[in-house]
């Protein structure tokens, strides 16, 4: 069995939405180098509605893969849709990740709660603290 | 069309090694350890596959030639045995490398919970010990020095006789994990003051699962795998027979090409490091004069190893990496930590590791596939695009 799902590679090969905005309303970026892995996230919002969405990442093709999912799921989606992404959702899409690439969809599910925070912020628009919880505690930031 | 540039995890089986290997399942099947003819016919054959193993190494007698399953047993077991006849005499202090392979590392790890010290000599950013290092860690309570003869990771290839008349002359036993350099290099015990050597055969383009302790005379070995007399009681099983006459032959064969193979293969290698110097901000890792003729070895920055691989295998180019994410571990290469890569370096590594069978033209498309992959790898990260802008420092000018 190969290691990644015919999706996984799909969406590594030709990831969807690479790039960089740059008027973007919000930004996030969560990982770091010294693991391995960073995401950063793009947004544009326009109308209560993610506008438009990029990425870039730094890290394994699960990362990638993980990152270009979660922006094909909440792009053209109402705001508060794309706050309920999970990465259990990213995962799903993807047709599964191996156990130990489980934390890639944490940390696409991250970057993009990071990014909503920051246009939040960015904007002064009030928002429930609680939707956005601190970093996982995860094994792969104990480096 | 593919290209196999990971020989150092391991090689084709050479058509050689497999006629040797053929009557061994068929024709020659005895166990050698029957007393009848078809049974003796079989140990014959492993009697003068012995010999030839000898010769092909150097050694003195051929029962200083233990058959085992490959290198990390051999590696295993040397280590063990020497710590075992170390404590008997007291001594429990241990010398060796950083970046020695999990085979060894691993097993000195378990034996310091037993009790000794280890001693782990710097490699510096060369990835070379120096003989001095080990003279000034030798104490008297020193039982065994046991330094890898090249690594596998960055191909360095250590002063292994230097080292071994530094122990010698200290009356410290000495083993090396010759698995990379056995058929790659002239590797000679006696003239290399070896006591006791690792190597595997499939790294030489033998069968997978068998390979040798070499272990001189006096240097009594403790079995790891208890039942049965074979191997002179030191290490029961039944003898692989068509494992040991592929080998044999294979390492034979290696040896004898060594004078046609290591220039070719080094002025093959030295291009690959030229072509892949015109990269930026990326850097070959180890020394470049004392190294194997087929490594190749590079850090990249600004990109991660596995996704490297992933596209240069979609290229139709097989190599391997050190990063967290190949490993499955949370650290990048253990090797490349040692030589001084710091983390977010490291996850970068490529590793390319050639054959006699690589041709120029490989080299070439390894070149321009790598410039391409690495290229895009760098215009999706994050990383890339703040080391462009400044806002991080490069590590690697």
């Amino acid at each position: 069995m190969a290691l990644y799902s015919d999706k996984v590679m799909d969406h590594f090969r030709n990831p969807r939405n690479v790039g960089v905005i740059e008027d973007a309303d919000g930004v996030g970026e969560v990982g770091n180098a010294k693991c391995g892995d960073i995401m950063k996230i793009y947004l544009k919002i326009k109308d209560d509605k993610i506008d438009d969405v990029k990425f870039e990442t730094f890290g394994c093709g699960s990362a990638i893969a993980s990152s270009s999912m979660a922006t094909e799921l909440i792009k053209g989606q109402p705001v508060s849709e794309a706050l309920k992404l999970t990465n259990q959702a990213v995962t799903e899409a993807l047709d599964g990740l191996p156990a130990h690439k489980l934390h890639c969809s944490v940390l696409a599910e991250e970057a993009i709660k990071a990014a909503m925070k920051d246009y939040y912020d960015r904007h002064g628009i009030a928002y429930d603290e609680s939707q956005f919880p601190a970093c996982h505690d995860c094994e792969h930031c104990r480096i | 069309m593919t290209i196999y540039a990971d020989n150092a995890a391991t090689t084709r089986m050479s058509q050689t090694a497999i006629q040797a290997m053929l009557p061994y399942m068929d024709r020659i099947y005895g166990n050698p350890s029957s007393l009848h003819s078809v049974g003796q016919a079989a140990m014959e054959a492993l009697t003068d596959a012995r010999t030839r193993v000898a010769a092909a190494l150097g050694a003195e007698n051929p029962r200083e030639i233990t058959f085992t399953s490959g290198g990390s047993e051999a590696d295993n077991q040397a280590i063990r045995s020497a710590a075992l006849l170390g404590k008997r005499k007291g001594k429990t202090h241990i010398i060796s490398t950083a970046f020695e392979h999990h085979a060894v590392l691993h097993t000195l790890k378990k034996l310091e919970k037993e009790g000794f010290t280890v001693t782990y000599l710097d490699v510096h950013e060369n990835g070379l010990v120096t003989p001095e290092q080990v003279e000034a860690a030798i104490t008297p309570e020193t039982c065994l020095v046991t330094i890898m003869y090249a690594n596998n990771e960055i191909g360095t290839i250590q002063p292994i006789r230097a080292i071994g008349a530094v122990c010698r002359k200290a009356g410290v036993l000495f083993h090396t994990d010759a698995v990379q350099a056995v058929g790659h290099i002239p590797v000679n015990v006696r003239e290399d003051n070896i006591d006791l050597l690792s190597l595997s055969a499939h790294k030489f383009h033998g069968p997978k699962g068998v390979g040798v302790l070499y272990a001189k005379r006096g240097v009594i070995l403790s079995s790891l795998i208890e039942g049965g007399a074979q191997e002179r009681g030191k290490r029961a099983g039944t003898e692989n027979l068509p494992g040991i006459m592929g080998m044999t032959a294979a390492l034979e064969e290696a040896v004898a090409e060594l004078p046609e193979t290591m220039p070719k293969m080094t002025a093959l290698r030295d291009r690959l490091i030229e072509g892949l110097r015109e990269i930026p901000h990326g850097a070959v890792n180890g020394d470049l004069e004392h190294r194997l003729p087929g490594n190749v070895s590079f850090c990249f920055e600004g990109i991660e190893g596995e996704s490297l691989l992933l596209l240069l295998d979609d290229a139709g180019v097989c190599a391997s990496s050190g990063s967290a994410c190949t490993s499955g571990s949370l650290d990048p290469s253990h090797v490349l930590l040692a030589i001084g890569r710091p983390h977010e370096v490291a996850h970068g590594s490529l590793r390319l590791t050639l054959d006699r069978d690589t041709s120029a033209e490989d080299v070439e498309t390894i070149i321009r596939v790598t410039k391409d992959v690495v290229a895009r790898l760098r215009a999706m990260s994050p990383v890339w695009r703040d080391l462009m802008a400044g806002k991080r420092n490069f590590v690697i000018a």
